[in-house]
């Protein structure tokens, strides 16, 4: 990695971020009020009665609103691979672009075909067909999560596939072992499940505007019984995949788990820190900071969470930097020799292939397979640079958790007002509902921030650092198309936003568009 | 069942697969052409609200067609993927813009305090008509006449001219940028062609229709200079060929005639939607007894032929589809560009899904779309644009 501009590679990542994270603004609406819409209609055909009807219209509304937006910023992202992260789109495009090419065929298509038949068929076909043309777009539209879910989990947990020192690329060797790894499984569950939750709380919240407002009350009552009970149901299971999602994590990745808990110092019977706030650090050399300002403990739990055992031992930053014998982990300075070794042997295999030299090709081939585990690692000379940012992935994991409880309570407690007939008079509660809509896409957010910060500076866990894998671009290039993506979508969100705002002032009683 | 494939006649597939969404998606470019002519068909603003919202229930197959495109290629081809992509930054940037405000504006055009007025959201859609396929065409055009790019031994390519793509459309000394363009234009002039042709088909609006036909010559023409100029330098000109051997690329005279000599069927499948795009087109000028509205299902199929046969031109029969002018040796051939034999096979059995999805496609807009779309539609009660 000659002459690697560090200026390139930051406004990639940036732009990566930037257009991602606008994606995942619309996404998980999209994953969530999809089945929501579907459920309203499906009570509508069983009942015939003409307000589920409504219902259904008005939520079916906003849905095409955010869609039409969750594409546009779709597409950027599918292409950014190659503009951005073309060294990337070679090293792992047998196994990264199947994914997505199966996402094209299976997911957007159904998806695209439907939504035509949602929006422009309730004079034209059955209520039966228009009622699975609205199951078909939500199943279309969490069966492209999965695609490029399991293509994300297999970023963060390689499996499946082999190196070919030939073509200098990675190669599948299983496709069910990318498709169903347990990494992979558990991601699409924890996401497609927050995008539910995420969905709910967006009815609840406009649903208690209109009590807040004493408009549309009954419609308004109905909805938030479907999006609270669907919510509720949604919320328990992210959580427990969440938990999983953790435990995943706290194996395959330990640097990042021990970086979302900010946890120096591995230990047995590690106590984990609700709530904590970092001191800021002292020294620009070291950005991350060692020591709490302020922490609440629960003894054993983080020992608890990573492995089901409050004895159990958890690794530290320190614990993988200098490596922990007794443990039986390896240092990462040994991991940088090893991946030297591997780098050096593949150029060594190159040139023995161009010299005819079979001895030497042969040799060097098994020195590559031994220490190719650690391949990536040879692209650094001091593991300080192998530590992601820690407040962030710290912070970013207590921001969901916390948030994670707070819905889970707040579905409970309307589910009971409701239950009780006093939602109406509840006016805080109907504020914290409110409220709470732009939390659930801060939480949202926060999630993937948690995957991707975390994971840094690897694109691909232990065999690419993000820094090999960018385009050589011009900078300046890099740098304008930022700023073009951060004005175009901004310019759009504030379009959404005020169509959105416009279209349920509107309410559910006024026909048209 | 595609294990017993050798890996070559996998790469042929998955060319052909290739070739085939290429084919499919310029056909649905009507849509960009359409965008194009709202304000020329549509003087009224209820004529261009039926015009809009004709072209808005496809623009989405459009879409996805280009979305999928851009899957399989990197699924089946992933140098190409990272040599194009990261190298002609500025072109794909371009394109990209041009499609991201394609996909909001039919949505947000009519809707109330939509923030840029519905003006805006029109010009977008003007935007994305003549930009996006003026700059696809122009970028298939170097699928013959080549980049400047080099690949090194880890396969990592570097793009060699600053202008990072945007030459091959504005580098005006090179006698290739006119090649280029002339495809760009004549995909152009053929989007606004089938524009007109599936209004036609698909729009009961006297008004509209009138103009419709009388627009259909002045598309028609240029777009049959463009796309005689085109065709005529292709087959002059000197193509890259591979030797079957050896692997080495060089420049061969007359290479894409050779190809269509060598290949009598795809030579015969090139003649034939070349012939029904004509056709198509000139049933409808020639308005005999009755006039004929279907111009569109022969040109439509005319031009998925044609288009599919030119990509088969440049990567069938020893020939590199996407070449380099820096460095003929780093110039990419459907051999050296492809995924493993593994992947590839793999996809195969996802492929088999397609003909499914096209069924399910045409089913669902007979459901949706057995009437021409009428003024009075665009008062009931439901979704319009
Ligand atoms: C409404 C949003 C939301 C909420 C309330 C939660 N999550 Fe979450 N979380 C996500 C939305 C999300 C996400 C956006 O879907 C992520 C990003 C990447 C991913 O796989 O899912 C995610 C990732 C993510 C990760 C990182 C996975 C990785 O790095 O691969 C962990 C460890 C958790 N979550 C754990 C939890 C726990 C224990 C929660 C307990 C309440 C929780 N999350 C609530
Ligand atoms: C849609 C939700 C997503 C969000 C909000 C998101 C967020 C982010 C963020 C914040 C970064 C920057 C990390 C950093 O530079 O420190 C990033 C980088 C990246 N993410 Fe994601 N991500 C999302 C989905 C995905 C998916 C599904 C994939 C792969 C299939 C992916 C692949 C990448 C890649 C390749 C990078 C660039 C390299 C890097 O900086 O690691 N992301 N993403
Ligand atoms: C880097 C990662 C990602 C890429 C490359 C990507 C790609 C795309 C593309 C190309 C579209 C437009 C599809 C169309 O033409 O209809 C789209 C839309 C969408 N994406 Fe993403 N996406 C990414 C991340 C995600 C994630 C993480 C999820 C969900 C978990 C997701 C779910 C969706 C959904 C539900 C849509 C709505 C529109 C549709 O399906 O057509 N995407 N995405």
């Amino acid at each position: 990695m000659e002459n690697i501009d560090l200026g390139l590679v930051d406004w990639s990542r940036a732009q990566f971020a930037l257009t991602a994270m606008y994606h995942w603004v619309f996404v998980p609406l999209t994953l969530g009020l999809a089945f929501i819409v579907a459920i309203m209609e499906s009570i509508y055909v069983k009942t015939g009665k003409e307000e589920w009807k409504k219902i259904t219209l008005f939520w079916m509304k906003l849905f095409g609103i955010n869609f039409a937006i969750g594409v546009a910023t779709g597409i950027i992202l599918e292409f950014e691979f190659g503009t951005n992260w073309s060294n990337y789109s070679w090293f792992v495009g047998d196994i990264f672009g199947a994914p997505l090419a199966i996402e094209g065929i299976m997911a957007f298509f159904l998806e695209s075909t439907f939504i035509a038949v949602m929006f422009f068929g309730w004079n034209k076909v059955s209520k039966k067909f228009h009622l699975l043309s609205s199951w078909l777009v939500a199943f279309g539209a969490n069966l492209s999560a999965l695609w490029i879910l399991v293509a994300n989990a297999w970023m963060q947990n390689p499996v499946g596939m082999r190196f070919n020192p030939d073509t200098a690329r990675n190669e599948m060797e299983n496709f069910w072992e990318v498709l169903l790894s347990p990494t992979a499984v558990n991601k699409f569950l924890h996401t497609v499940t927050s995008g539910y939750v995420l969905a709910a709380l967006f009815v609840l919240g406009v649903s208690a505007w209109f009590l807040l407002k004493k408009r549309e009350q009954l419609f308004a009552k109905r909805s938030m019984v479907v999006a609270a009970t669907f919510g509720l149901f949604s919320t328990l299971f992210l959580v427990v995949t969440g938990d999983e999602s953790a435990r995943h994590i706290a194996t395959i990745q330990p640097m990042k788990f021990a970086a979302m808990e900010a946890l120096y110092d591995g230990q047995n019977n590690a106590p984990l820190v609700a709530i904590g706030i970092l001191e800021l650090p002292q020294d620009p050399e070291h950005p991350n900071p060692r020591e709490f300002a302020y922490k609440i403990e629960i003894p054993n739990m983080l020992s608890y969470m990573a492995f089901l055992s409050p004895r159990a031992f958890v690794p530290g930053i320190n614990d993988l930097i200098n490596g922990n014998p007794e443990k039986e982990i390896i240092s990462y300075y040994e991991k940088i020799r090893r991946g030297k070794l591997a780098i050096q042997a593949l150029k060594n295999y190159k040139s023995a292939q161009k010299s005819g030299d079979a001895a030497l090709e042969e040799e060097s081939l098994k020195i590559f397979e031994t220490h190719y585990p650690y391949f990536g690692y040879g692209y650094y000379d001091n593991p300080d640079k192998l530590i992601p940012n820690v407040p962030i992935s710290f912070y970013s994991f207590r921001i969901m958790v916390i948030l994670g409880v707070h819905f889970g309570i707040l579905f409970m407690v309307i589910l009971y007002f409701l239950y009780k007939r006093k939602l109406e008079k509840m006016k805080w509660l109907l504020w914290v509902s409110i409220l709470t809509v732009p939390l659930a896409y801060i939480a949202s957010e926060a999630g993937w921030v948690l995957a991707e910060v975390g994971r840094q500076p690897w694109v691909i866990q232990d065999l690419m650092p993000t820094l090999s894998a960018v385009s050589k671009i011009d900078q300046t290039s890099v740098q304008i198309t930022f700023w073009l993506f951060a004005a175009i979508f901004t310019t759009l969100l504030i379009a959404e936003i005020k169509i959105m705002l416009t279209q349920i002032k509107k309410g559910p009683n006024e026909g048209g568009h | 069942m595609f294990e017993n494939l050798s890996y070559l006649a996998l790469q042929q597939y998955w060319w052909i697969i290739i070739s085939l969404l290429a084919a499919i998606l310029v056909f649905l470019m009507f849509v960009q052409g359409g965008q194009t002519l709202i304000y020329t068909l549509g003087k009224t603003e209820m004529e261009r609200k039926i015009i809009i919202n004709a072209l808005g229930r496809k623009w989405e197959f459009t879409f996805t067609t280009l979305v999928t495109f851009g899957g399989a290629f990197f699924a089946s081809f992933p140098l190409f993927y990272a040599t194009s992509f990261g190298g002609a930054y500025w072109v794909w940037m371009l394109i990209l813009f041009c499609f991201i405000i394609q996909a909001i504006a039919y949505e947000f055009r009519s809707k109330p305090n939509n923030f840029l007025g519905s003006r805006t959201y029109e010009t977008f859609l003007f935007v994305n008509g003549l930009l996006g396929t003026i700059l696809i065409g122009t970028a298939v055009a170097t699928f013959f006449t080549g980049s400047e790019f080099s690949i090194n031994d880890m396969n990592q390519s570097t793009w060699k001219n600053s202008f990072r793509g945007l030459e091959l459309a504005f580098d005006f000394t090179n006698y290739n940028t006119f090649i280029n363009l002339s495809l760009g234009l004549a995909v152009f002039f053929l989007s606004r062609t089938m524009a007109l042709l599936y209004f036609i088909n698909t729009v009961a609006h006297g008004n509209i229709i009138e103009r419709a036909r009388k627009q259909l010559v002045r598309e028609a023409i240029p777009f049959v200079v463009f796309f005689l100029f085109f065709v005529g330098n292709l087959l002059l000109m000197k193509g890259f060929a591979v030797d079957p051997e050896t692997k080495i690329v060089s420049m061969e005279s007359y290479k894409y005639l050779h190809n269509l000599l060598e290949m009598p069927w795809l030579f015969a499948l090139f003649a034939i939607g070349v012939i029904l795009v004509l056709l198509g087109i000139y049933r409808t000028i020639t308005c005999f007894e009755v006039c004929h509205d279907k111009g569109i299902w022969a040109t439509g199929f005319g031009i998925i032929f044609t288009v599919f046969s030119l990509f088969l031109m440049a990567g069938f029969n020893h020939t590199a589809f996407y070449p380099s002018t820096f460095d003929l040796q780093s110039s990419l051939t459907i051999e050296n560009a492809s995924s493993s034999q593994y992947t590839l096979t793999a996809m195969s059995y996802v492929s088999l899904l397609v003909p499914f999805v096209i069924a399910y496609i045409w089913w669902a807009w007979k459901a949706i779309n057995n009437k021409k779309i009428t003024e009075s539609e665009m008062n009931e009660e439901g979704h319009s644009y």
